[in-house]
C-alpha cells in the first residue's frame, strides 16, 4: 500500500508529532477513504529502520484482520481496519471480552489472524518469522511476565542477548535502561524478580521489553496488578520514558481514566473487536460516538476532563533545595538566609528540598525538623508527596489528598527535581481549563471494521 | 562379621562401586529419556495423560518378574540389569518432569515467546530451568527406588551388591552366608544415602536462586 515503500530511514519528519498522524491524516474516524491513507505510507518511510538502529516508533496499519477461534460462531475480532500513527500512544479499551487483547496479540503474532494483514513500518509482517518479528516489538504483560530463576539484569538482556550483542554493550544497555526505569542499577542488577515489589517487577518489565530498543511496544494491562498508588506513578513514568523514548505503543487497558491519562488516541471496542470509536480522549469525552460509549465513559465524564490537564500546564513555582551531601545544618543555614532575605518562595517558605546528587528529591524538612537533626536519614523517603509534570492535576491533588499536604513535589525526566505545585494552583487551573476547552480537533486515525479500504499491496 | 568384612574388603568395595556406577550410569540415562520424553508429550493433555498412565503402571510391575522376563531375549549379564533400571529410574522422574514443565505459569512462557525466543530456546531456557527442582525431586525418589532393584537384577549375573545378597541366601545356613546377605543390604543402604546427599548438593548447585525455596 505505501506509495514510497523504499524510503530507508529517511529524516523523523513527522514521528515526534505525538498526537496524531500529521497533517493530511484521515481526517474522518470511520468511514475512510482509500486516500486517506496515504499519510500512513508517509510515516512508514521514516521508521523502517531496523531494531537496533536507535528507532523511534513505526506506524503500524491492521487491514481488515479477523480472528475467528474454531468452534465459536462469531470471531473474537471481525474485520477490524486500524491505523496507529507512529510515536503515538493508542489505547485499547473496551468491556472484558470484546477482543483487545486478541487484537494486540496479532500485531506480535502471538496469535495469527485469520485474515487481513498488518504493516509495520513499510513492511507487511504478516507472514515474516515470528521470532524475528517479535524481537523487534517489545511485549509488556501484568506483572512483568518475568522469568523467576534469573537476575533483574539477565531478564533485561535477554533479547540483546539473542540479537548477539556482546557481553559489555549489553551490560552498559541494561545499567542505562535500569536508570531509564528510576531503579538503581548498583542495587537492582543482582536481584531475583522475587527479590523486587510488585510495581519495581513492572518497572522491569517495561525494561525488558525496551531494552533492544524496538520501535513498538505492546502492553497488556501492564499496570493491573499494583495499587493505586504505585500505578499512578508507573503511569508517570511510562509517559515521561514515552516523552523521551517517542515509540508506538499499543496498550490494552480496563480502566477508562488510565487510557485518558496515558492516550494520543483512545480505540472504544465492542464485543467481536468493532471498534466503536477511535479518537483522542478530548474528543470522545466531549462528543462519545453513541450510547455504547457513553455508558463505558460512565458518569463524571466531566470531572475525567480534569485528568486531561497536565501538571506541567499548571504553574509549578520554586521551592529552596539544599543538596543531601551538605548535611541538615547547611540546609537549615540556606533556609533561614532565604528567609531573613525575604526571597524564600511563598507557600514553602518555611521548607526546603533536599536533592541527591541527580537532583531527585529525598527529604523535605521544616526548619524544625532540619533542627533536630544531626544527619539526613540514609534512605530517601518514601512517602514524599511527588508528581511527574507529566501526571494529570487530579493525580496531584489525590496526591495532596494522600500525604495531606498541601504542596506536592512536582518532578521531570527521571526523577529530576522541577518545583513544587499548590493546592489552590491546581483548583485554579481545573478552573481555567474547563474555561478554556475548546481548541481544534486534530484529526484522528483511521479505524473501522470490515469497510473495504482499497489499498495498493506493497 | 568384623573378619568377613576384613577379608573380602577388596571384593565388596568393588562390587559396592560397581553397584553405584551402574545406579548413577542409569540415573543419568533415564533422566535424559524422561526430559525428552516429557517435552514430546506436556504440551498435550491426551499424550500427558498417556505418560502418566504408563508411569503409574510400570511401577505395579515386579522388578523381579520383568527381569526374567528379559533373560530369554537379552540374555545374561549387565544388558537387563541396565534395561531393567533404567526403565524403573525413568518412571519416577518422567513423571515429575511432565509435572514440572506445565507447571511452569502459562503467562511466563508467554512472555518468552512474546520477547521473540523460539519454541526450543524457551524449552532450554525457560521451561527446563524452571521445572528442574521439581525433576530433580523426581531423581532423588528414582535414585533411592533404583538402588534396591538394582540389587534384584544381580539374580540376571548382573553387577553389584545384589550378587553378595543372592549368594548369600541360596546357601543360607552355610558358612558366611548371613554375613554376606547382611554386608549387601547394609551396603545398598550406605550407597543410597551417600547418592542421595550427593543430589541433594547437585540440586544446590544447579538451581537458580531465584527460585530455590
Ligand atoms: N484461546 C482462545 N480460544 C478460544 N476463544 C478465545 C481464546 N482466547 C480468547 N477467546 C475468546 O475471544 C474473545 C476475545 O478475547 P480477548 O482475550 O481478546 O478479550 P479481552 O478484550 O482481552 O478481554 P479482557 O478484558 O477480559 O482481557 C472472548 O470471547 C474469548 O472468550
Ligand atoms: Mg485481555
Amino acid at each position: 500500500m505505501p506509495e514510497n515503500p523504499t524510503g530507508p530511514a529517511a529524516p523523523q519528519d513527522r514521528t515526534p508529532q505525538t498526537t496524531g498522524s500529521s497533517a493530511g491524516a484521515a481526517t474522518a474516524p470511520t468511514g475512510a477513504q482509500p486516500t486517506d491513507t496515504q499519510p500512513t505510507g508517509a510515516d512508514m518511510s521514516s521508521t523502517g529502520a531496523p531494531a537496533d538502529a536507535g528507532s523511534q516508533g513505526a506506524s503500524i496499519l491492521l487491514r481488515e484482520i479477523t480472528k475467528a477461534y474454531p468452534g465459536q460462531k462469531k470471531p473474537a475480532v471481525g474485520g477490524l481496519t486500524m491505523e496507529i500513527p507512529a510515536g503515538s500512544t493508542v489505547m485499547l479499551v473496551g468491556p472484558s471480552g470484546c477482543g483487545k487483547t486478541t487484537t494486540l496479540k496479532m500485531i506480535n503474532r502471538l496469535i495469527e489472524p485469520t485474515d487481513g494483514s498488518i504493516i509495520m513500518g513499510d513492511e507487511d509482517i504478516t507472514t515474516m518469522d515470528a521470532d524475528k518479528l517479535r524481537r523487534r516489538i517489545g511485549y509488556v504483560i501484568q506483572a512483568g511476565g518475568l522469568f523467576p530463576h534469573m537476575t533483574v539484569a539477565a531478564n533485561i538482556g535477554i533479547v540483546p542477548k539473542m540479537l548477539g550483542w556482546d557481553k559489555q554493550r549489553i551490560a552498559d544497555r541494561v545499567d542505562e535502561l535500569l536508570d531509564l526505569v528510576s531503579l538503581d542499577p548498583g542495587t537492582y542488577r543482582g536481584r531475583y524478580p522475587k527479590e523486587l515489589s510488585g510495581g519495581q517487577q513492572q518497572r522491569i518489565g517495561v525494561a525488558r521489553a525496551l531494552a533492544a530498543d524496538p520501535p513498538v511496544l505492546l502492553m497488556d494491562e501492564p499496570f493491573g496488578a499494583v495499587d493505586p498508588i504505585t500505578r499512578q506513578r508507573l503511569q508517570d513514568e511510562l509517559i515521561s520514558i514515552q516523552a523521551e523514548l517517542k515509540k508506538t505503543i499499543v496498550c490494552v487497558t480496563h480502566d477508562f481514566d488510565e487510557a485518558v491519562k496515558l492516550g494520543d488516541w483512545i480505540a472504544i471496542f465492542a464485543e467481536g473487536g468493532q471498534l466503536v470509536q477511535y479518537d483522542s480522549p478530548e474528543q470522545i469525552l466531549k462528543h462519545p460516538a453513541n450510547d455504547f460509549v457513553e455508558n463505558f465513559i460512565g458518569s463524571g465524564a466531566g470531572l475525567k476532563q480534569l485528568t486531561l490537564s497536565r501538571v506541567a500546564d499548571a504553574e509549578v513555582r520554586e521551592a529552596l533545595t539544599s543538596p543531601v551531601d551538605a548535611g541538615p545544618a547547611a540546609a537549615l543555614e540556606a533556609l533561614r538566609t532565604a528567609q531573613a532575605a525575604g526571597t524564600a518562595p511563598a507557600g514553602t517558605e518555611d521548607s526546603i528540598v533536599v536533592l541527591d546528587s541527580r537532583q531527585r528529591p529525598v527529604h523535605w524538612f521544616s526548619a524544625r525538623q532540619l533542627e533536630r537533626l544531626s544527619a539526613f536519614p540514609d534512605r530517601p523517603d518514601e512517602d514524599l508527596p511527588v508528581v511527574g509534570e507529566r501526571a494529570s492535576l487530579n493525580d496531584a491533588l489525590d496526591t495532596m489528598l494522600v500525604s495531606s499536604t498541601s504542596n506536592a513535589i512536582v518532578t521531570g525526566g527521571r526523577d529530576r527535581f522541577l518545583g513544587v505545585i499548590g493546592v489552590e494552583t491546581v483548583m485554579d487551573a481545573i478552573t481555567s481549563a474547563r474555561s478554556a476547552g475548546a481548541e481544534q480537533a486534530p484529526p484522528s486515525p483511521l479505524g473501522e471494521n470490515t469497510g473495504p479500504v482499497e489499498v495498493t499491496s506493497p | 562379621m568384623w573378619d568377613y568384612l576384613v577379608d573380602r574388603l577388596p571384593q565388596i568395595l568393588f562390587a559396592g562401586w560397581q553397584h553405584f556406577s551402574l545406579v548413577v550410569q542409569c540415573l543419568i540415562l533415564a533422566t535424559a529419556l524422561s526430559i525428552v520424553l516429557a517435552a514430546l508429550v506436556y504440551r498435550s493433555g491426551a499424550w500427558t495423560s498417556v505418560a502418566n498412565s504408563v508411569t503409574a503402571i510400570g511401577l505395579t510391575i515386579p522388578s523381579f518378574a520383568l527381569i526374567g522376563l528379559l533373560i530369554a531375549p537379552v540374555g545374561y549379564g549387565v544388558t537387563p540389569a541396565v534395561i531393567v533400571v533404567t526403565f524403573f529410574a525413568t518412571l519416577p522422574i518422567l513423571r515429575n518432569a511432565v509435572v514440572g514443565l506445565s507447571s511452569v505459569p502459562a503467562a511466563t512462557v508467554e512472555s518468552a515467546r512474546g520477547i521473540g525466543m523460539s519454541r526450543m530456546r524457551t524449552l532450554l531456557t525457560v521451561e527446563l530451568p524452571m521445572a528442574w527442582p521439581v525433576i530433580l525431586a523426581g531423581i532423588r525418589v528414582s535414585a533411592q527406588m533404583v538402588m534396591g532393584i538394582a540389587a534384584v537384577a544381580a539374580y540376571a549375573l548382573g553387577p553389584g551388591l545384589g550378587g553378595l545378597i543372592f549368594s548369600g541366601l541360596s546357601r543360607l545356613g552355610g558358612a558366611n552366608s548371613l554375613e554376606s546377605v547382611v554386608v549387601g543390604v547394609i551396603g545398598i543402604i550406605i550407597l543410597a544415602l551417600l547418592l542421595d546427599l550427593i543430589l541433594v548438593g547437585i540440586g544446590r548447585l544447579t538451581t537458580p536462586k531465584g527460585i530455590r525455596a
